[in-house]
């Protein structure tokens, strides 16, 4: 075969082979990634998103420090079961601030795509505390360091201003009131309408339930409280999104 | 000056990880960077203590240049036997929860240090060392780059220690197989090049006109993975002094580039290179060319050009749209194809010489790596169907698949390939003991089938239990009740791990026993003892 023979010319120079396979593994890629970034319909338009809170965001932080991923999805599937078990499916636009995205690949916990605002506050300390206080069966570790660790507040700033340099639309206003924000929202007492302001639905609460200080429980419970809660679904149009 | 620019280098590297230790915004990238301090400091002070100012022999070029392979045989070792521990550990912390000690041995954090230190530390440094040893046979041509080469040895340790520690002390992406932060990643895009520039510039002074279909898979693999690590790991990091960055891409994009580069970390690091192993390794143990030189045209081009398309399955029914999702399970079908012609290749190389099964352990390592590779590249494709993946994901299926693929395929082959290399590298006859290579391969395969057979089970049982409808048409499981029904395969599958390390740990003292160049008097393989009293005599 003649592009057998041919080949022989690729086997004679490394040079030849390099550039060759790269650009053979390059298409690939190209064709599969590249369009998601124009193609307009990939993201549907939704009410109610907004960026997290530097609280939230503290906690996601946290979230992704200790590898919640590896045992947690954070993508509901549109199957009857799912959608019964852990609510409406999840939307391509309900992670669009997520740098980076926490969908998982693995449930040996379940879902938290949606855990946003079905159990209490006092629920969740106590879980992260000691799973099996309130689930016997569950294999989670226990984290109840986080409840005595203090929050860093000095990070709430130039964390906002790393998302807002990949393209997360937090205003300069934000920025410059993150680390007040941050602990204005763990403490209900404070005056938080500023904050409303900025971050629409924000729930404040004093989530740890240690009014002294600002731990990274705080940061953490108020993310998990916050997940998926943003688009209302009673008002959802499925149909409304498509672009 | 003897290792003057190691010296200075690694100095160098030093006092600026001390500097980042006290600028540190944040404290873990504190305590990270003294333990680079640290690792540092001793490097540097054992090269200055072996340094001297006397002239130099010359190198003789027309030598092979083995020392930093005899390295990374005993690192691949060293590697693979920490890997399978916390392998196990955390295997034993699914089964008794009690066993995660918070903050730094919880699961969460200990398991990307398993994954990274199987997949990287040890498949990593054997597919280093292999690569180093096989393009300077197959080019007849010493390695090029000199001392370039004892930093890509060194430089990929000190990826390892930089990249596990991190994870303990909770530096992650949490972007699966690329958790390291941007500056362990950007150290590791450093010491990539090296790599390329040493293996690029031995084949460009080869002395065989042709290029082996080895270093084919190895070159393709290279500049693959440096593609792959780059773009996946574009991120904003928020200070030059912090551990933190956000990746550059968000949700959906995000999650196609990570598996993009999750699903090739499995093609062009657990595959490619390791088929580049086979085309080397498995013709010179059986002693018998490459099956078909045409076949391995066709099985190159053709598995490094699908593979690359089939990362959005690891997103079906996700928030990935579905044109996606279909491209990603049709290319990943047409893998089957590619992938079986690999293997047949190799396989069929044994044609003539089947007989050495029998008596040559190494061999018989070999062969169970193929078979395995042939399961695993079947049982990817099926599972990449959308309606078995709709049951499969999320599950220990999958879990199950990858260690058929790792522990069969991977830890097979290189098993085989340190059992290969060591005896010749170390200029003994033989290895220590054959017969241990024989009680490691019965371990292996005893430590996988219990493994993957556990999570087959323990996969489609709570994929069927989390959908399974009463006739009033309620759920009938909540989600604590299918956790609660998988400890009894969580504790078979730690079964299941024990024996495969205690495999690992027989080729650690048969690889040290070849290095300190003792034989062990034991009945060569395939001999049948005369069992008492009933042998003949050879008058009779």
């Amino acid at each position: 075969m003649s592009i057998l023979k041919n080949h022989s010319k690729l086997e004679k120079s490394a040079t030849l082979l390099l550039i060759t396979s790269l650009a053979v593994v390059t298409v690939g890629g190209i064709v599969e990634i590249a369009p998601l970034f124009y193609l307009q319909n990939t993201i549907e338009k939704v009410e109610g998103m907004r960026p997290y809170t530097p609280l939230e965001l503290a906690g996601r932080d946290i979230y992704v420090r200790e590898g919640c991923y590896a045992c947690h999805s954070q993508m509901i599937r549109p199957f009857r079961d799912e959608v019964e078990r852990y609510g409406h499916y999840s939307l391509a636009a309900e992670s669009m601030y997520d740098h980076s995205f926490q969908w998982g690949s693995k449930r040996t916990g379940p879902d938290l795509a949606r855990v946003g605002q079905r159990y209490s506050n006092e629920w969740h300390v106590q879980h992260l505390i000691e799973p099996r206080s309130v689930v016997p069966e569950s294999v989670m570790p226990s984290y109840a360091f986080l409840k005595d660790k203090p929050l860093d507040v000095r990070l709430a700033s130039i964390n906002l201003t790393a998302n807002r340099r990949v393209g997360v639309p937090y205003t300069e206003e934000m920025v410059a009131n993150a680390a007040a924000d941050m602990k204005a929202q763990a403490n209900p007492d404070a005056d938080s309408k500023a904050l409303e302001a900025r971050y629409p639905k924000v729930k404040v609460g004093n989530y740890d339930g240690n009014k002294e200080a600002l731990t990274e429980m705080d940061a953490l419970v108020a993310y998990l409280q916050m997940l998926g809660t943003l688009v209302d679904f009673s008002t959802y149009d499925e149909t409304a999104g498509y672009r | 000056m003897r290792y003057g620019l190691g010296i200075i280098l690694a100095g160098a590297l030093c006092y600026l990880t001390l500097m980042g230790a006290a600028f540190a915004v944040d404290e873990p990238f504190r305590q990270h960077m003294w333990i680079a301090v640290f690792v540092l400091a001793i490097f540097t002070i054992i090269l200055m203590r072996k340094t001297n100012f006397e002239p130099q022999a010359p190198v003789d070029e027309s030598a092979y240049m083995d020392e930093p392979i005899r390295y990374g045989v005993i690192a691949t070792v060293f590697w693979g036997v920490v890997g399978f521990l916390v392998g196990v550990f955390i295997a034993v912390q699914l089964a008794f929860p009690h066993l995660n000690f918070e903050p730094w041995l919880n699961f969460g954090r200990v398991r990307p240090l398993h994954t990274s230190a199987v997949i990287f530390a040890f498949g990593g440094n054997a597919l280093i060392a292999s690569s180093f040893y096989v393009v300077q046979r197959t080019c007849r041509a010493r390695l090029f780059g000199g001392d370039l080469v004892w930093f890509v040895f060194w430089g990929y340790q000190f990826f390892i220690i930089m990249a596990g520690t991190g994870y303990l002390l909770g530096i992650t992406q949490s972007r699966e197989y690329a958790e390291p932060e941007w500056y362990v990643d950007m150290w590791l895009t450093i010491v990539w090049v090296a790599y390329l520039v040493v293996f690029m510039g031995t084949l460009l002074r080869r002395r065989e006109p042709h290029i082996y279909v080895a270093n084919w898979f190895y070159l393709s693999f290279i500049i693959t993975i440096a593609m792959l690590h780059v773009i996946n790991n574009l991120a904003m990091p928020a200070s030059i002094v912090g551990s933190k960055s956000y990746s550059a891409f968000s949700g959906v994009q995000d999650a196609v580039t990570q598996w993009w580069y999750g699903h090739n970390a499995v093609a062009f690091f657990l595959t490619v290179p390791f088929l580049a192993m086979m085309y080397y390794f498995v013709p010179k143990q059986v002693d018998r060319p490459i099956y078909s030189y045409r076949l391995s045209i066709v099985h190159f081009w053709s598995i490094i050009f699908l593979y690359i398309w089939a990362g959005p399955h690891h997103l079906h029914y996700t928030a990935v749209p579905d044109w996606a999702q279909t491209l990603g399970m049709v290319f990943s079908i047409m893998l089957w194809m590619p992938s079986w012609g690999g293997m047949i290749n190799g396989l069929m190389t044994l044609s003539g010489a089947w007989d050495k099964i029998r008596t040559d352990p190494i061999v018989r390592l070999m062969v169970a790596a193929m078979a395995f590779y042939g399961m695993a590249t079947f049982e990817g494709p099926m599972l990449s169907i959308k309606s078995v993946n709709s049951l499969s994901h999320y599950t220990d299926w999958t879990i199950a698949h990858v260690h058929a693929g790792a522990l069969g395929w991977n830890g097979m082959i290189t098993f085989a390939a340190v059992y290969f290399l060591a005896p010749k590298l170390w200029g003994r006859d033989r290895l220590y003991s054959i017969r241990m290579v024989n009680w490691h391969f019965w371990l292996a395969t005893l430590g996988i089938v219990l493994y993957a057979s556990s999570m087959w089970v323990s996969g489609i049982m709570q994929g069927l239990m989390w959908r399974e409808y009463d006739e009033q048409g309620f759920l009938v499981y909540s989600f604590a009740e299918t956790v609660a029904a998988m400890h009894p395969y969580y504790v078979m599958r730690v079964s299941g791990g024990v024996f495969y390390l205690a495999g690992g740990l027989l080729m650690a003292w048969n690889v040290y026993q070849t290095i300190r160049g003792r034989v062990r008097k034991e009945t060569p393989m395939g001999m049948v003892l005369p069992t008492h009293g009933t042998a003949m005599k050879p008058a009779q």
